[in-house]
């Protein structure tokens, strides 16, 4: 640690209100490194990577860059100084083409020599031997092209010091190869380059050194060389702990005579656009967490809808029961006793009204038939001490921490926002319930705990529809799992004999792998 | 250097102080303009009291401002609260006014018991449609509400002066282009020496009040306000909890409409509206879209309306003195909401000034 650091942050702090999301973090990245960031969600890499681009300001500490102190205010402070970010998600205009979206705002000429520029982006390529198609729209590429546009972008601007957010979360394992290749030829070059993640392989895969963050304090860092998984395992959570999920017997087989719980056969979905869904068939049994696996977007997200009744399904059919319930919105649902519960995706986006209390979100479902079925429909008021009286319970019986039933929910934790909604959607027993990506933003404690609670879920007989993105947890809790993979649904196999390589194989399309 | 930190949580305490201390900050801006203007603030002040509740006859007046602002602001908060963002309060104070009068000229041989009725039945569907038209097209058709609600103010306004200079014009009047007066008994009685509007307003707030508060529709357009796609998700009829708060918001307008062309004007003319409809949005949004507040907010605005018409008269004043204090109070409460949830934080530090220099001077 002799040598002088690139750059370096000394002492770093940010709160959001009561949030010490950085306490006091130190961190140093060398020229011609890769430095991995590990952490887990909420504990302060994102944060503190971007204060170190500008786009944060930190409430104390200090920035340098050579042994320099800087202070950015903004991201293009941050660029001057050769540091930039790639986002997990591309900020491109999918319009334009791959030139006019690199000499987008670093132009200051008003006319664009387009020919100069092709040729310095050509030779930014070549020097990284990446492959560049300058006029090729953003919308024909692939994610991993359009990651690749970006980082040109960050070189064409001058970065030296590349920060990439999860890149590896949007990319299949066969683009995620094709990335690391181009970080170590930028290694070669010498630039510093900060790989922010949680995924342990991609740590000793690639990187020079390691540093764990752990509830906003930079607490290890080693030369990859001198540590191992265990211990950057038990640094990222505070203690060593067994990645294994407690996972339930199985269900006992369906009596052949009855139809499986959830029953979806070829159905498509989709708009003028494009398909949502193309001719997914599944099936979910009573009592069986039905994982599925894909990269974020191969359609996982239209299925949920499709079976909530939120999107329209064209053609194919979906059974509950053996009963018919395609096209069947939310609202026919519940009103044909259809008992389907749904854990969305983003769920202040959909799920929660974040400006109403605890009381207004969990009434939300059943305020026109009556909570307890007391309370007929027709009635012009809806009974708020009924409301009260379903909050206070739900928040004893899930442990959430709030003030009261009158909390707005956008004040709570992420962990008890995600309790507020599973709890509601648990107590109305639901036949189905279908969770995406339930743990998303929590931490081990608050993902533990819903993991307990889909696996009491499942012991009730309740069949769960797990939509997930970390394969350890979708094999370590599952019963099955399928994979989707652009819109479709590929394959389905037996979680306790199906090995990760093979479902990474099917997410990038690889091989194909026998149906169960 | 100088940044905004999030504060730990909100409390109500901290948003009452500190709306109070905005509108401190922004009487005592308003009082350097007046100053600058060569006025003393402090009589400045005490005549806008003093003429709009100085006497008893002051304080009706002031109550006359009162009744149209606070019915405007209240349909401005049901259309807000769904976030269809409403500025056609104007026009559909001026459709509720026209259905109303359609009526009262067509019928001035009615009792008032029948017609009065029927007025004000009539202004609810004309606000109403006024404001379901603009709703109707972002329905079906996803057009932007607030140019198709702004847009709507002028083509009613238009055609109530065709009306009044064509058509509807009263003949025995040579000449001047007014239209007839109404009856007697389409006039609004008196009730403790003010017009009945005052009981009206107040019913309807009640109502709104319950509306909003209590019942399931209430529940379901306060879910569509805070996330649409979380009212979809829970099976709402989105479409027509839409065309309905829109109707209703439209229709209290109209309210408006009708209770000034019947009690004050007694007649409909296409300038009676004092450009109510757009002080309505600041009220709305000074009451945090609460229909309780909004009745306190609008008496505020009334107190300054008609205050500044008195200084007019009193002290000399122009009348756009109003306009200059309220958009100055506007400013500051509205602007002072970043301090409920956030907190400014002042830093020196001399190593930043001097990396600040360095940088520059690269």
């Amino acid at each position: 640690m002799d040598e002088l650091a690139y750059v370096e942050l000394k002492g770093i702090v940010k709160t959001f209100g009561a949030l010490r999301a950085n306490d006091g973090v130190d961190f140093r990245v060398n020229r011609g490194e890769i430095h991995a960031l590990l952490g887990e969600n909420g504990s302060g890499k994102t944060t503190l990577m971007n204060i170190l681009t500008g786009l944060y300001r930190q409430d104390a500490g200090d920035v340098f860059v050579d042994g320099r102190r800087v202070f950015f205010r903004t991201p293009k402070d941050a660029i001057d100084s050769g540091i930039g970010m790639i986002h997990q998600h591309a900020n491109l205009v999918d319009a334009l083409s791959v030139e006019e979206n690199i000499a987008a705002g670093t132009e200051r000429t008003f006319w664009i020599d387009k020919k100069k520029l092709r040729v310095r982006i050509s030779e930014i390529a070549e020097s990284y031997r990446m492959l560049a198609r300058p006029a090729a729209k953003i919308y024909s590429l692939s994610v991993g092209e359009k990651q690749a546009v970006e980082i040109l972008k960050a070189f064409y601007r001058g970065v030296t010091t590349l920060v990439l957010d999860e890149p590896t979360s949007v990319l299949t394992p066969s683009e995620a190869d094709a990335l690391f290749l181009n970080l170590r030829r930028m290694r070669e070059c010498g630039h510093a380059i900060v790989l922010i993640t949680h995924k342990l392989n991609e740590v000793f895969d690639i990187s020079d050194r390691v540093t764990v963050l752990r509830k906003g304090n930079s607490i290890f860092t080693s030369p990859i060389g001198a540590t191992n998984r265990t211990e950057l395992t038990e640094k990222m959570v505070g203690r060593a702990i067994s990645l294994n999920i407690p996972r339930t017997a199985a269900p006992p087989a369906r009596e052949t005579s009855r139809p499986p719980l959830l029953d979806i056969c070829e159905i498509v979905a989709g708009d003028g656009r494009g398909r949502f869904l193309d001719r997914v068939s599944l099936q979910v049994e009573s009592g069986e967490i039905h994982g599925i696996a894909g990269v974020a977007g191969s359609g996982q997200r239209e299925l949920c809808d499709a079976i909530a009744g939120l999107t329209l399904v064209t053609s194919g059919s979906v059974r509950l029961n053996g009963r018919d319930i395609r096209g069947m919105g939310p609202g026919r649902q519940r009103a044909y006793g259809v008992k389907i519960g749904y854990v969305p995706e983003d769920r202040m986006e959909m799920g929660l009204a974040g400006d109403m209390s605890i009381s207004g979100n969990v009434m939300l479902r059943d305020f026109l038939t009556g909570l307890t079925g007391s309370n007929g429909p027709g009635k012009i008021f809806f009974n708020a001490d009924e409301a009260d009286a379903l909050a206070d319970r739900i928040i004893k019986k899930y442990d959430i921490s709030a003030p009261g039933p009158a909390e707005p929910v956008k004040n709570l934790s992420g962990g008890n926002i995600q309790k507020v909604l599973l709890g509601r959607e648990i107590e109305r027993r639901p036949d189905l319930l279908i969770t995406a990506y339930p743990v998303r933003g929590l931490d081990i404690g608050a993902s533990t705990y819903i993991f307990e609670l889909l696996n009491r879920e499942k012991e009730n007989g309740v069949g769960i529809l797990f939509i997930g993105e970390d394969l350890d947890i979708l094999l370590g809790l599952c019963d099955r799992v399928s994979v989707m993979r652009s819109h479709k649904l590929v394959a389905t196999l037996d979680a306790r004999t199906a090995a990760k390589t093979e479902i990474g194989a099917l997410m990038a399309g690889h091989s194909g792998a026998p149906a169960l | 250097m100088i940044s905004f930190q999030k504060r730990a949580g909100t409390s109500k305490g901290r948003a009452w102080t500190r709306q109070f201390i905005s509108i401190i900050v922004a009487l005592l801006t308003c009082a350097a303009v007046i100053a600058l203007l060569g006025y003393n603030p402090l009589e400045v002040y005490r005549q806008i009291f003093a003429g709009s509740l100085g006497s008893l006859y002051s304080f009706k007046e002031m109550i006359l401002t009162m009744i149209p602002l606070s019915l405007l602001s209240l349909g401005v908060i049901f259309c807000l609260r769904i976030q269809f963002v409403n500025i056609g309060a104007e026009g559909q104070f001026y459709a509720g006014a026209l259905a109303a009068s359609y009526l009262a000229l067509r019928h001035p041989d009615m009792s008032a018991a029948g017609l009065l009725p029927l007025m004000f039945a009539a202004s609810i569907a004309g606000g109403g449609l006024w404001c379901a038209i603009p709703a109707l097209l972002k329905l079906k058709l996803d057009v932007n509400e607030t140019l198709v609600t702004l847009m709507m103010n002028y083509i009613i306004i238009k055609i109530i002066a065709w009306l009044q200079f064509g058509p509807w014009k009263d003949p025995t009047i040579k000449g001047y282009p007014v239209m007839p007066a109404f009856s007697d008994s389409a006039i609004l009685p008196s009730v403790l020496g003010i017009h009945s509007g005052w009981v009206i307003a107040l019913a309807l707030f009640a109502a709104a009040v319950i509306v909003l508060g209590r019942t399931r529709f209430g529940y379901q357009l306060a879910v569509m306000g805070s996330s649409p796609q979380t009212a979809r998700y829970a099976g709402f009829k989105t479409g027509l909890l839409l065309m309905a708060a829109t109707a209703i918001g439209g229709g209290f307008c109209g309210v408006a409409g009708f209770i000034q062309a019947s009690a004050i004007e007694n007649s409909l003319t296409y300038q009676m509206s004092n450009g109510w409809g757009f002080t309505a949005i600041a009220v709305a949004w000074l009451a945090g879209l609460r229909p309780a507040q909004a009745l306190l907010v609008s008496a505020l605005f009334a107190i300054l309306l008609q205050g500044c018409a008195y200084i007019q008269i009193s002290l000399g004043i122009p009348f756009f003195m109003s306009n200059i204090i309220q958009g100055i109070i506007l400013f500051f409460v509205l602007g002072s909401d970043v301090f409920t949830n956030y907190r400014l934080v002042i830093r020196r530090t001399k190593d930043t000034q001097n990396a600040l220099s360095e940088r520059g001077g690269k």
